[in-house]
């Protein structure tokens, strides 16, 4: 966003030469995954796809001296300035042999052409991930655009980010909103929530998920925001998924997981099978004496297969071929706690099955 | 209810027709509504909605986008073998035909972002455009760059475009390793008891009443819930039952509010069901005409299972019980077992590690084919002689997978076997070829020991169960 700023203000500015003349090549990490289509692309934003025409070349170098020897303007002294901008920078340098980095760079640095190389990335040890023929030809300015606000500062954020700006046309429903805003802000329990954030991530793009989750909640019949809708966004931010998940399994599902972890208790985390399960399953139901969950064993593997499909248990190894079904060794995804704070939740569980799962000894 | 839709950007009727096709879905529909915002305005770039099957999540998105009437391409992500298909259904959905014709042979996601760049500047957006993936969990699969480009795609195309992805794997498991746009998630909650009773009343039959249809599937949701919550289940079985329990009613036996009568009469019949329906075993045509057709005797159902249809010859079920006693018995207990006079056993303590759970918990273990054949002939009763056609019948129920094989397919000469049936197989054949086998289980092992014939009685200990 910012280099994108840059530009314009440089194009805005200066409206003879440089400005008109510069040319822009855009190209992004996750769509040119290779350097054929990166090559590609250079050529289409360049417009030189007429030139270029059905030539085949020998080399990526030669490739790219010819499209920037094209570029050169009539009275061939002096050619077009390019600017190449690689958006996720990283992944370039995930390319075989890093042939386009270094032509780029070898380029820019041997003064052929006129042409500028502006790499961005989130990744701070990019550098690294260089080859030593590409770093040395890497004029090493780096620009680092980190942020780390304090926690006043990051209530500042919100109050911009929530606000109203100057040129709102209702000028008065604009100061009421931006009264509330403040109001909100400086609420106790909203601090709170805003200060958990914080702890957990100080970037800007969680925090927009928050305020979303927060203004939608906010009407025509509603017209300002409450602390009340601050929390339920928290909540819904801060929820566990597989929890969420949990919560939806039916008696019998729940069952297997509770004698799963009951299995990984005693046998400290060692792979199970369906057998064990049902057996630990069993056991429970001998002690309880209540026919109930008396279910036939194609209906608990029907379960089974059903946690295995969303992913809350995994098998050890994907050799499916040689083992049965019901032999096949299994892992659970879930966590302890996670399974016992699902089981609070749960609607109308029985109380003999949240027993069972609080015993020590299955 | 309606209260809850109501937004600015979008027609308050539609709205209401909305809110009829959602029952219980208000909440969620609601939040959807207001991320979505007004059509002409960018909302959030992409959405991820998780929850169980048949939570509604693809029903409330398709009834929200095509009641609004707002531009939009579904995409399920099971047709989608090769991206190329994912990107020529949303050109075509947004551009028509034209602009599907513009991509490459074998596209890749650069060639899309340039068409798409192309023909949203020939026709911009008025309006959000939405790209619906459903079972987005098979998206991991395709090419790494894929997932967080779509994630990003309002910002790769520069367009008003959103991209909701649902699934019900959560989110945690998709995120790449090098981190990508992390989307909104929302979850839908699975209905719960009160809610799928109201859902599931609602496909009444015409010819009786509401009330009735109601404590229908009051009974159903009594007998499935505790198994079963899955909508789209529970609906099917709701409509297969149905007849059976009008039964009396259309027979004149019973009166509507007849409670306990019609409870008597469908309840083994739901209990039926979930053993044989409910796991697929036999089809819902199979099912309806069994109904029809009124055996009262409860005749076995033919099931897709083997053991419910599988004839055999007469010494492939002897093999068969042979392989299984050589799978889950320790080859050292064969000479005890199985010969006349074998001698004193020495008691060994020596047990290996993995021999301390039962045999019967972790699966069948491998065996050679000498030793089947010498357990074959020491069970067989009668003087049987190795000939070919024994030896073929064990490679028939390798076919049937009754056996597997679990040596190499090249090594002739010492083949090795695994049993892949369970204790009920084998109890089921050995009720027909009239022996009396008695199990014997401890907690150190699982002995199955030959009673008639020419052995002599054997000391029985704790757990014995006569077949």
């Amino acid at each position: 966003m910012l280099l994108k700023c840059v530009l314009r203000d440089l194009q805005e500015e200066e409206e003879e030469e440089a400005g008109k003349n510069l040319l822009q090549v855009h190209l992004n990490g996750l769509l040119q995954t290779d350097d054929r289509i990166a090559l590609k692309e250079i050529t289409r934003q360049l417009h030189l796809e007429n030139v270029v025409g059905d030539k085949v070349f020998g080399s990526f170098a030669e490739n790219l001296s010819f499209l920037l020897e094209a570029l050169k303007k009539g009275d061939r002294s002096s050619s077009r300035p390019v600017l190449f901008v690689l958006d996720e920078f990283d992944l370039f340098a995930a390319h075989k042999n890093q042939t386009l980095l270094y032509n780029l760079l070898d380029v820019s640095q041997s003064a052929q052409a006129p042409v500028a190389v502006v790499g961005v990335t989130c990744r701070l040890d990019v550098l690294e991930l260089l080859e030593k023929r590409v770093k040395s030809r890497f004029s090493h300015r780096q620009i680092h655009l980190l942020s780390d606000p304090t926690f006043a500062e990051y209530l500042g954020r919100v109050r911009t980010r929530l606000g109203l700006p100057d040129h709102f046309p209702d000028g008065r429903f604009a100061a009421d909103w931006n009264a509330s805003v403040e109001t909100l802000c400086e609420d106790k329990s909203v601090e709170e929530v805003l200060r958990r954030h914080f702890n957990s991530s100080k970037d800007f793009r969680s925090l927009h998920v928050l305020l979303m989750l927060c203004l939608s909640r906010v009407s025509v019949a509603k017209p300002s925001i409450r602390p009340a809708d601050l929390l339920e966004a928290s909540r819904l931010c801060f929820a566990d998924a597989k929890a969420n998940m949990l919560h939806g399994l039916s008696i019998l599902e729940l069952c297997l997981i509770i004698a799963m972890k009951h299995l990984n208790d005693v046998y400290e985390g060692e792979p199970f099978n369906l057998q064990m399960v049902h057996n630990e399953f069993k056991k429970f139901l001998q002690r309880k004496s209540n026919s109930m969950y008396n279910f036939d064993p194609p209906v608990i593997l029907k379960a089974f297969e059903h946690l295995q499909q969303l992913e809350m248990i995994r098998p050890v190894d994907s050799s499916s071929a040689k083992t049965q079904r019901e032999y096949q060794l299994m892992r659970l995804m879930l966590d302890h706690s996670q399974i016992m704070e699902a089981l609070q939740k749960y609607p109308q569980c029985p109380t003999e099955v949240k027993q069972w799962a609080m015993s020590a000894f299955g | 209810m309606s209260a809850l839709l109501q937004h600015g950007g979008y027609e308050e009727e539609s709205l209401r027709r909305v809110t009829g096709q959602l029952p219980c879905r208000d909440v969620q529909a609601g939040l959807l509504l207001s991320l979505m915002g007004p059509p002409h305005q960018y909302s959030y770039p992409s959405i991820f909605i998780y929850g169980h099957r048949s939570s509604g999540k693809s029903h409330v998105m398709h009834v929200l986008l095509k009641e609004l009437e707002l531009p939009h391409a579904t995409v399920g992500c099971v047709e989608c073998l090769s991206v190329a298909v994912l990107f020529e259904q949303v050109l075509l959905s947004f551009f028509g035909c034209d602009a599907a014709s513009l991509l490459p042979r074998s596209p890749s996601l650069s060639d899309f972002v340039r068409v798409y760049r192309q023909q949203r500047s020939q026709c911009p957006s008025k309006q959000t455009r939405y790209i619906v993936m459903e079972k987005a969990e098979l998206l991991r699969d395709a090419d790494a760059n894929l997932l967080p480009a779509l994630l990003r795609l309002q910002e790769l195309v520069e367009d008003n475009v959103t991209v909701v992805l649902l699934s019900e794997i959560v989110w945690d498991k998709f995120r790449p390793n090098t981190g990508c746009f992390e989307p909104l998630l929302l979850h839908f909650p699975d209905y719960s008891k009160g809610e799928l009773q109201q859902v599931l009343s609602r496909d009444k039959h015409p010819s009786y009443s509401a009330e009735f249809y109601s404590s229908y599937i009051n009974i159903l949701l009594g007998v499935f819930f505790s198994v079963c919550r899955d909508l789209r289940e529970l609906r099917h079985l709701a409509a297969l039952n149905f007849p059976k329990f009008c039964e009396p009613l259309a027979e004149g036996k019973v009166k509507e509010t007849d409670a306990h009568k019609l409870w008597r009469n469908i309840e083994p019949h739901l209990k039926k069901a979930m053993r044989t329906v409910y796991l697929r075993e036999v089809s819902s045509l199979q099912w309806e005409q069994m109904q029809q057709t009124e055996e009262r005797d409860t005749a076995a159902v033919r099931g897709l299972s083997a053991h419910t249809h599988v004839e055999l010859p007469y010494y492939s079920k002897f093999l068969l019980i042979a392989a299984y006693l050589a799978s889950y018995n320790p080859a050292r207990t064969d000479k005890r077992f199985f010969l006349k006079h074998h001698g004193k056993i020495r008691k060994t303590n020596f047990l290996k590690k993995n021999e301390k759970t039962s045999n019967h918990l972790l699966g069948p273990k491998p065996f050679p084919l000498d030793r089947l054949l010498a357990i074959f002939y020491s069970v067989v009763d009668s003087r049987v002689a190795p000939t070919a056609s024994i030896f073929s019948q064990i490679s028939s129920l390798v076919t049937l997978q009754l056996l597997t094989q679990v040596s190499h397919a090249d090594q002739l000469d010492a083949p090795k076997y695994k049993c892949a049936v369970s204790m009920d197989f084998i109890c089921a054949i050995s009720r027909c070829v009239c022996t009396c086998f008695l199990i014997h289980g401890s907690r150190r092992e699982n002995r199955i020991v030959q009673v008639n014939g020419p052995f002599t009685s054997f000391l029985l200990k704790e757990n014995v169960f006569f077949l």
